[in-house]
């Protein structure tokens, strides 16, 4: 097998394996060290405790209500992003107007504002559907603000000499240049989204696998909680791989899916 | 490849269009920046007959590139006039685009979009001026044989050679019959074979598409071997210090580079391009 291709088999491989090792060191210590199952569960309690709670319908309705809120503030957070930065990246005024402004918005740590928007928004899908938009918004706009900006300049004298128009320059140039910055923004996004949806629901409502962590956790139920946070990782970890598959189907040319050129 | 001792001149493909006739007259171009003014060109006169091919060679800062970008239409001139087929390409900072429509431009990168494969790229010109699919592809096939790539249409331009890739950008400045080929050291990030091989290339291009040519190069060898004449450009103000005829017939072959004739002209341009003295900036 060449370098190129072992590269690409060796995460399959490996992964697993090390999951594999890392539960069962898990497993070995908590019984050989007589941990508190109230401290530490032994995975296979954890998985017990898994496969129960997976078969509970309200599971089903929270995880539900979790993926909504993910998605729906995922995909308002992208749209406001990328309709922003292309305003701002076309508006240079504009953006040097807003920039100390846009600065402070990004510093500001948004789950502090949480509690603010249960007063506005109440204790339903809206609060975290907002925050969850409002951290996604922030990479994706930086990024696609960057992406509008660094058309290069070679592609832009052809555009010209071919006697492009506005909007040919927009569709096969900007749009096309600009996607791989919005994908960038993209995976943050999503990440940052999962992330606010959860603390949203830690501190509002009674849906949703963040209330079903805060559930767990004042029945000082640790298995419980554990299966929890392993609904929630593969959760974040679906949403992830959806959008860095949808990347692949969309910007197949661009380097960060074909590969760099030095691998193999 | 055909690699080839003489160049190939079949007629490769019925692309023919009416040549156009350059003049250029009292061309200026000055850059304001911070520092204050630099005077790029200052009174350009050049008048190109149809189909000739006119190499432009001057050391670097001379204002040949300049002078070819606004005869693209990209750059525009502080004053004077550019005449291409009768008609002004610049009114003002405007340019005509009935008259772009008759350049095709080929720079020194490819200039290739990366997310279209090859077929699309040649064909972008046709596509903005809303050619069907099918009389497209049909266009990108044509070209793509003409320079030799008909068996990359496919292919994405990462995944062919620097040389492909000028190539394809050839097709591309091709593909709306130009009658106009203005070329910015088109080779310069070519390496020397390759070169040399894209020379006779071009040089049968040039003759089966019938187009003017405009070829802008730092590479006196590479000047005189391809133009008719060779226009030398001074710089601090770019000026035309000398138009150089070269008596050859084209196409001319590699052998041309052993012809006595072809290494006097190229001697006394490197004479004269090395009076200019060694103040590079």
């Amino acid at each position: 097998m060449n370098r190129r291709k072992l590269l690409k088999v060796l995460p399959w491989i490996t992964t697993p394996a090390l999951l594999i090792v890392l539960f069962v060191v898990w497993e070995v210590t908590v019984k050989a060290l007589g941990i508190s199952t109230l401290i530490l569960p032994p995975p296979s309690l954890v998985f017990e405790q898994l496969g129960q709670t997976l078969g509970e319908p309200t599971t089903w309705t929270n995880v539900r209500v979790t993926v909504t809120e993910i998605v729906l503030g995922f995909l308002a957070g992208t749209a406001a992003g990328v309709l922003v930065g292309v305003i701002l990246g076309k508006l240079p005024l504009l953006e040097a107007s807003v920039r100390p402004l846009i600065i402070a918005l990004e510093v500001i740590p948004k789950v502090a504002l949480i509690p603010l928007f249960v007063i506005w928004f109440g204790f339903g899908m809206t609060t975290k559907v907002v925050i969850a938009g409002l951290l996604a918004f922030f990479p994706v706009m930086l990024n696609v603000l960057l992406g509008v900006r660094s058309v290069d300049r070679g592609h832009r004298d052809v555009m010209q000499s071919i006697n492009a128009s506005r909007w040919q320059t927009f569709r096969h140039l900007e749009y096309k240049s600009m996607m791989p910055h919005v994908f960038a923004g993209m995976e943050t996004a999503i990440v940052l989204a999962v992330i606010g949806t959860i603390v949203g629901e830690y501190l509002g409502g009674n849906e949703g696998l963040g209330y079903m962590v805060v559930k767990t956790l004042n029945e000082l139920n640790a298995p419980a909680l554990f299966a929890v946070i392993l609904m929630l990782a593969t959760v974040g970890l679906i949403m992830y791989f959806i959008v860095t598959s949808f990347k692949r189907v969309a910007i197949p040319w661009h380097e960060s899916v074909y590969g760099r050129k030095d691998v193999g | 490849m055909h690699m080839q001792p003489t160049v190939d001149t079949r007629p490769v493909d019925p692309i023919v269009a009416p040549p156009a006739e350059i003049r250029i007259s009292g061309l200026e171009k000055v850059y304001k920046t911070e520092r204050g003014a630099t005077h790029a060109l200052s009174d350009i006169n050049l008048e190109i007959r149809k189909e000739e091919f006119v190499s432009l060679i001057g050391r670097s800062g001379c204002g040949k590139t300049t002078l070819l970008r606004i005869m693209a239409g990209l750059v525009p001139p502080t004053s004077g006039d550019i005449e291409i087929g009768g008609r002004a390409l610049w009114h003002g900072e405007s340019v005509d685009s009935s008259v772009i429509r008759k350049l095709g431009v080929v720079f020194q990168d490819s200039n290739l979009f990366p997310w279209y494969d090859i077929e699309d790229n040649i064909a972008l010109p046709l596509r903005l001026r809303g050619v069907k699919k099918a009389a497209r592809r049909a266009r990108a096939r044509e070209l793509a044989e003409l320079v030799g790539l008909a068996d990359f249409l496919g292919n994405y331009p990462r995944e062919l050679s620097g040389g492909m890739r000028q190539r394809a950008a050839i097709a591309r400045a091709l593909s709306d019959n130009p009658e106009l080929l203005l070329m910015d050291e088109p080779f310069g990030a070519l390496d020397a074979m390759t070169r040399e091989k894209m020379n006779l290339e071009i040089q049968r291009i040039a003759l089966a598409t019938r187009a003017t040519v405009v070829f802008v190069t730092h590479d006196i060898d590479e000047a005189v071997a391809l133009g008719d004449r060779v226009v030398h450009l001074t710089p601090r103000p770019g000026r035309i210090k000398d138009i150089v005829t070269v008596p050859m017939d084209r196409p001319r072959g590699v052998e041309i580079k052993q012809d006595p004739g072809f290494h006097e002209l190229v001697g006394n341009l490197y004479a004269s391009l090395n009076e200019e003295g060694d103040h590079e900036s």
